[in-house]
């Protein structure tokens, strides 16, 4: 490992370690004790270690092919669990610990006011688990390990989703219907590791890479990829296996939907990415068929068909979330065209898509937190009410759509440039109808939004009105300001999208 | 005393048996068929069994739930802690090595393996113990009259 930038030497060397142990370890110590505003502390401190953690791995990632690699236990890879961080996960690793970090704040006010006040300090015991076992998928270079820290996220995220019930008891049905469909994409996952295993006697990705170059045309091999490919597709929310993915972000509490919206489907994404261009080869003629026959057309598909849905919902959290289905089109497309310039249109969408819908939900998370509507047709004039929200919202709308000098802009224009590198005009089509479409959905709710005069106290459903506090809006301008900042200022972005599909496409764990 | 009374009897006198055998389960697991998972069940059922046949006062009182609540999350404490142990001995996380100075027969790997199993061994006893309480001592929302 290079110099540490940031920590002292040695916690440096064990970064990779702490930034999944400490939330792991101070999950149990939230756990115990019954004081929620305690549990939120301990929450902040393992998010801002793991912050820490991952701005010294991503320094240290920087250079042409870096890699840092860290035997658990002194156990040497391949035979031991390796954690292993490049270009790629470096960058998810940084969205995700900082995005737990930015919305732990915003956190503050409204779990107090959404969770029951009994069950606070383990609902952030389970954020913490969720949260470290998001960063262990990213961060692990095992394919079993891997498997056992999805689990963990899993188990984490739905017993905070179904917190939600104290607002409303559908979010029970919707964790549980979660817990479900995920359960049947970990085994999905668990037994495409097992053909894996089968045929090449190891676990450790790196290994799995070189000894399945060593097998070409083995069929069971390539069924392996094809389990793999639809368990994480399922958790990735790849039409057509997203249903559990509306109900989940409408239900639950404010703070959980901003958090899953920005990292859940993120760290799934990865994990396609991880699995389609390093352990398997793109150069492999399956793994090349099922992206361009199987992946792209049903990232096209749910580009339109869920950004058609998102017009007709009557929640503006549902709305947001079929949006999110069809912004997981758009990555999983840029994923399809499987190129370079593609990878990088994918990765930047991630990273861009978790900044419009961190700001686009946590606005609708104040909406609530003020007025305690969740309905568009509720939403009617709050812009004149509460106008720093409001124009918090716009930003993100106008992100979502695509408009010029914000992110949305430039993950947009880099992957209508990578579909017409590849000759796909048909996907260029696709991405502007569904663009299109987005400018319906999100038209309806600003119009709900401004054009509306200020409502009348008395309609409320809550009977009074409070006052937005700074733990709200410090956090929603964070998301709405680096919206506009990385859309008129895209290097930053684009060039950490870029080493992430090198590292994917060239770097490569086995090569 | 009325009630029940050959049930009662014959619990006071398998509860001891029932606790002795889970903490033979656990630690003659190196040489025999067993482990925390399986003893912590079973010192488990010690108690629910007490909770079925004393009624739900009595084991509340005899394992409180904070008790409970707290061993779950100290039992994952202590399995984390010993991976942390290696940290602050500047060795990587989970190297048990440093337990012990013998590295030669991994009498560090040992210990720390029976370490993190009497983790294991509280979080599974109050886990199931917590479950039980979770659906014994939860009160019909609807009245049987209602309907």
């Amino acid at each position: 490992m290079s110099d540490p930038i940031l920590l002292p030497a040695a916690l440096a060397a064990h970064a990779p370690a702490l930034l999944v142990a400490v939330p792991l370890i101070l999950s149990t110590v939230a756990a115990a004790q019954p004081s929620g505003r305690f549990a939120w502390a301990l929450a902040f401190i393992s998010a801002a270690v793991a912050f820490f953690c991952a701005i010294e791995l991503f320094a240290a990632t920087r250079g042409e092919y870096a890699i840092v690699s860290y035997a658990m236990g002194g156990w040497e890879p391949p035979f031991g669990i390796e954690f292993r961080i490049d270009g790629l996960n470096a960058a998810l690793l940084l969205l995700l610990s900082a995005t737990a970090l930015v919305t732990l704040v915003f956190g503050f006010s409204t779990v107090e006011d959404e969770v029951d006040p009994d069950k606070r300090s383990l609902f952030y015991s389970a954020f913490m688990l969720c949260f470290s076992g998001l960063s262990g998928v990213a961060i692990t270079g095992d394919a079993f390990n891997l498997f056992v820290f999805l689990e963990i996220s899993s188990i984490g995220t739905y017993a905070i989703i179904a917190m939600g019930w104290s607002n409303d008891r559908r979010a029970l049905t919707a964790s549980f219907n979660y817990l479900v469909m995920g359960t049947i994409g970990a085994t999905f996952f668990v037994i495409g590791i097992g053909f894996l295993y089968m045929a090449t006697g190891t676990l450790n990705m790196a290994d799995m890479a070189a000894r399945i170059a060593e097998l070409p045309g083995n069929r069971v091999v390539e069924v392996g990829f094809a389990f793999i490919l639809v368990g994480i597709g399922l958790k990735a929310a790849l039409f057509p296996l997203h249903l559990w993915l509306p109900n989940a972000y409408a239900f639950a509490p404010s703070f959980v939907t901003t958090f899953l919206a920005a990292t859940a489907t993120k760290v799934a994404f990865y994990v396609i990415i991880r699995f389609s261009f390093d352990v398997f080869a793109i150069d492999s003629g399956f793994v090349q068929n099922a992206l361009t026959y199987v992946v792209t057309p049903l990232a096209i598909a749910g580009m339109i068909i869920a950004s058609a849905q998102a017009l007709f919902q009557a929640d503006a959290r549902r709305l947001l979330a079929y949006s999110s289905v069809a912004q997981v089109g758009y990555m999983l497309l840029g994923l399809g065209i499987a190129t370079a310039a593609g990878v990088t249109a994918g990765a930047l969408h991630l990273l861009n898509h978790a900044l419009m819908k961190g700001a686009l939900f946590m606005a609708l998370g104040a909406f609530f937190y003020s007025y305690g509507v969740r309905r568009i047709d509720d939403l009617k004039g709050l812009g004149q009410a509460m106008p720093a929200v409001g124009g918090a919202f716009t930003i993100g709308a106008l992100s979502l759509i695509g408009v010029p000098f914000t992110a949305g802009f430039i993950s947009k224009f880099y992957l209508i440039q990578a579909a017409l590198q590849n000759g796909w005009w048909w996907a260029v089509v696709a991405i502007l109808a569904a663009s299109v479409l987005a400018v319906f959905y999100c038209y309806r709710m600003l119009v709900a939004l401004w054009v509306n005069p200020k409502p009348e106290p008395e309609h409320l459903p809550n009977g009074h009105v409070r006052k937005v506090p700074l733990t709200i809006l410090v956090p929603l301008y964070v998301f709405a300001l680096a919206n506009l900042y990385f859309g008129i200022n895209s290097e930053f972005m684009v060039d950490m999208a870029r080493i992430a599909a090198e590292a994917a496409i060239n770097g490569g764990v086995g090569r | 005393m009325g009630a029940h009374l050959i049930l009662r009897v014959v619990a006071k006198l398998l509860i001891p048996l029932i606790f002795i055998f889970g903490f033979y389960v656990h630690f003659h697991a190196k040489y025999a068929p067993g482990g925390a998972f399986q003893a912590g069940v079973i010192l488990a059922a010690a108690v629910i069994v007490y909770g079925l046949i004393y009624g739900m006062d009595a084991a509340r009182k005899a394992v409180p739930p904070w008790a409970a609540r707290v061993g779950m999350a100290l039992g994952a404490f202590i399995f984390a802690a010993v991976g942390f142990v290696s940290l602050i001995f500047g060795e990587n996380f989970l190297d048990y090595d440093v337990l012990h100075p013998d590295v030669e027969h991994a009498r560090g790997q040992y210990l720390g393996i029976i370490l993190v199993e009497i983790g294991v061994l509280l979080t599974v006893t109050t886990v199931i113990i917590a479950i039980f309480y979770a659906f014994a001592g939860r009160s019909p929302e609807i009245t049987e009259e209602e309907w």
